[in-house]
């Protein structure tokens, strides 16, 4: 007999966060760009449809355009130009002194941060979030009301990315 | 029509059933109409190029002799059985997963694109029926799920490990980001006009008095004057986003040797094929949607009732569909395909200022017209025209700016064929070398 | 006892997501993996923040549907410093490459040149 706490919603987020892991250890774990690649935009579609889980559609939505349709596009632009030019540039040799470290580290994060944020949620089930709180309309309103200057500083903060990008990708200023 | 009452109330019943059943009526019938309309298109090109085209394939030969041609209507039939049963080769250098993952990848986007398509009105069992999932955020995953067109073929090329299909691979992704965004900017004018990202609020508000004066006739968004200019925009977005000519770049004939799918055959090719027919196809509803009022027949009040009337709606819908296509079809007869500084230039130079124009005047219209429910069109309209006319004049201004320093292959857009000088076009332009860069 | 997914499951993939990423920028030396890897450690960051802008309990007086709305307006501004980040550091790596045709981190231990 199954635990009542198995239904259709379990299931769902189940498979889907064992989706997200396995794609993010297949970024870390695949010897080939492009295969890690595939990996993330797996992983940030699966994360898309997990914010729909979430009740957040409108962000699920912009995960998917702003992720999986734009920054991964050109990560693989990227990847893809520089095999073009050497197929070595993008090799990589074995550092076991490094992955020690790396995987003592990253245990110890874990550790840390297991047991003092994710512990005390285990049991918390129920949402305080109102019905419907990532409708577009209500998201709309309050980026353009409360938090219209962190939007305002985000919009300058792109221009300054467009123009560097622009400065850094022209041969000759 | 009496099942059409038994089938209401069994399919708010049983949600799952009905949710399958919305998903196969509006997959299958694309399925179906995908050869047709590979037929559709080679009889039509021939005969814009005087040709003649396909007309053997289903010709039946009566008992005495007589032959009965059916236009050649089964030739893609044919042509599938032949793809079919030939030999399905794999290169040995490919990168074998991603190899076979990327057809499939190439048609997914394809299908999903139609899933918040209304091709019925929101009323009796069509409510029950279309669209696939009416979700508050229509616009936003039509915008989502074609922008995931491009991994089909940016990763066939990759795989495929040959030159001319990485390149085809590289120059569809850099143009896919650049058409994005003046079709997402040309959709969001539309948003602001309607006030919902809703597939069926957008069809229900085409469906008001035109600019809200006119009291027979739609307000269909290609006869506003925001509509049309975001209708041009987002028509020409679309060629590109399908990788139709004239901007075919990443599979040019002439110059990748068919770009990403090169290194593809028999039924993996077929899948590609399809994939392109079924993007051409879906676009066409978007477009018909968002600009031509759905399922609406003519922009005529009047009319109303007779869409509405029980299946008028989705041949109406098919027809406005159809009739996307043919366009597309002719721009393919008409259109030379364009240079690849030519292509950028149009996307970012024109299209995307266009389209930011666009969305500021519409601003204003929605400030001038809908304010709490007073509405005046009038007022709405002439602040438009005023807000248009200085910003088109402020894009006219900032173009010719640099113009001197960018000298003029960058806005040379077209070649003449008669009184100018070839050598020039040539001359200007880039190299392959600065393609693979830029 | 109460059904639906907990919090606690939304953390758990969160935190690992991150972990991974960490370990990821650790041990991998191509420019470009240690970029996604820092993309996946924004968007475990993101995903908490979803979850707790729809579990997170609420403090007294405060305003559910302020705090739910802070969550997600924390989410869009990630997104659009990651977008800034992106395109600003694949122009870098491109520059780097142009200049030196090697893009191993281990190499770039001089800042000129």
């Amino acid at each position: 007999m199954m635990p009542e706490w198995v239904d259709g919603r379990t299931i769902m987020f189940a498979m889907l966060a064992g989706l997200a892991g396995a794609t993010a250890i297949g970024v870390v774990a695949f010897g080939n760009a492009v295969r890690s690649a595939l990996c993330l935009v797996l992983n940030f579609f699966t994360l898309a449809l997990l914010y729909f889980t979430l009740d957040a559609e409108m962000l699920g939505v912009t995960q998917v355009i702003v992720y999986t349709g734009a920054i991964m596009v050109l990560f693989l632009f990227v990847i893809m130009l520089l095999n073009l030019g050497s197929p070595a540039a993008l090799e990589e040799k074995p550092d076991y002194i490094k992955k020690a470290l790396g995987f003592i580290f990253g245990g110890a994060l874990f550790g840390v941060v297991a047991s003092q944020v994710v512990l005390p949620f285990v049991e918390t089930r129920q949402a305080f979030a109102p019905e419907r709180y990532g409708a577009p309309q209500g998201m709309g309103k309050a980026l353009f009301t409360t938090y219209v200057w962190p939007f305002e500083m985000a919009s300058i903060l792109l221009v300054i990315g467009i123009v560097g990008s622009i400065l850094l990708a022209k041969r000759k200023v | 029509m009496d099942w059409l009452k038994d089938v209401g109330p069994w399919l708010t019943d049983h949600k799952a059933a009905a949710a399958l059943i919305r998903v196969l009526i509006f997959v299958v019938p694309i399925l179906i109409l995908v050869p047709g309309l590979i037929w559709w298109e080679r009889r039509l090109l021939s005969w814009m190029q005087d040709r003649i085209g396909p007309n053997r394939v289903a010709t039946i030969t009566l008992k005495n002799g007589k032959k009965i041609r059916l236009f050649g209507l089964l030739q893609t039939l044919a042509d599938g059985l032949k793809l079919v049963f030939k030999e399905d080769i794999t290169p040995t250098a490919v990168d074998r997963l991603i190899y076979f993952m990327a057809p499939a990848l190439a048609l997914f986007p394809a299908f999903a694109i139609g899933a918040t398509l209304p091709w019925g009105p929101q009323t009796g069992t069509y409510a029950l029926l279309t669209p696939v999932a009416d979700v508050e955020i229509g616009v936003l995953y039509v915008m989502a799920i074609s922008s995931l067109g491009v991994y089909g073929i940016v990763l066939a090329g990759y795989a495929s490990n040959n030159k001319y299909s990485l390149m085809g691979g590289l120059r569809s992704s850099a143009q896919l980001i650049s058409y994005e965004l003046a079709m997402g900017m040309s959709l969001a004018s539309v948003v602001l006009a309607t006030g919902s990202l809703k597939m069926t609020e957008m069809v229900k508000f085409q469906e008001g008095p035109l600019w809200g004066v006119v009291p027979f006739m739609q307000n269909w968004f290609i006869l506003t004057p925001f509509g049309f200019i975001a209708a041009v925009i987002f028509a020409i977005c679309v060629v590109a986003e399908t990788n139709r000519t004239p901007f075919d770049l990443p599979e040019a004939e002439n110059e990748l040797i068919a770009g990403y799918h090169t290194e593809y055959s028999s039924m993996k090719f077929a899948v590609f094929f399809m994939g392109e027919y079924a993007a051409m196809f879906v676009f066409s509803g978007v477009f018909a949607t968002v600009f031509l009022g759905g399922y609406n027949i003519l922009p005529f009040t009047g009319l109303y009732a007779l869409s509405t009337a029980p299946l008028v709606a989705p041949m109406v819908f098919l027809g406005k569909c159809a009739f996307g296509i043919t366009v597309f079809i002719w721009m393919r007869a008409t259109l030379p395909r364009l240079r690849y500084d030519q292509l950028m230039s149009l996307g970012w130079r024109t299209l995307l200022p266009l389209a930011v124009a666009n969305f500021i005047g519409v601003g204003i219209w929605v400030l001038g017209s809908n304010k709490d429910g007073q509405v005046n069109p009038m007022a709405g309209m002439a602040a438009w025209f005023v807000a248009f006319a200085i910003f088109f004049g402020l894009y006219v201004a900032i173009k010719n700016v640099g113009k001197e320093r960018l000298g003029t292959a960058l806005d040379k857009r077209t070649i003449d064929l008669v009184s100018g000088d070839p050598a020039e076009a040539i001359l200007f332009a880039v190299e392959p070398k600065e393609l693979v860069e830029a | 006892m109460e059904t639906g997914v907990p919090l606690g499951g939304y953390l758990a993939v969160g935190l690992m997501m991150f972990i991974v990423g960490v370990i990821g920028v650790v041990i991998r030396r191509n420019p470009i993996v240690i970029f996604m890897c820092i993309e996946l450690m924004l968007n475990a960051v993101n995903l908490t923040l979803l979850a707790f802008a729809k579990y997170g309990p609420v403090n007294q007086g405060a305003d559910p549907t302020q705090t739910a709305m802070a969550g997600q307006m924390m989410v869009i501004f990630v997104m659009a410093v990651a977008a800034a980040e992106v395109a600003v550091g694949l122009g870098i790596i491109m520059a780097i490459y142009r200049l030196r045709h090697n893009i191993d981190v281990d190499e770039m231990s001089v800042l000129r040149g």
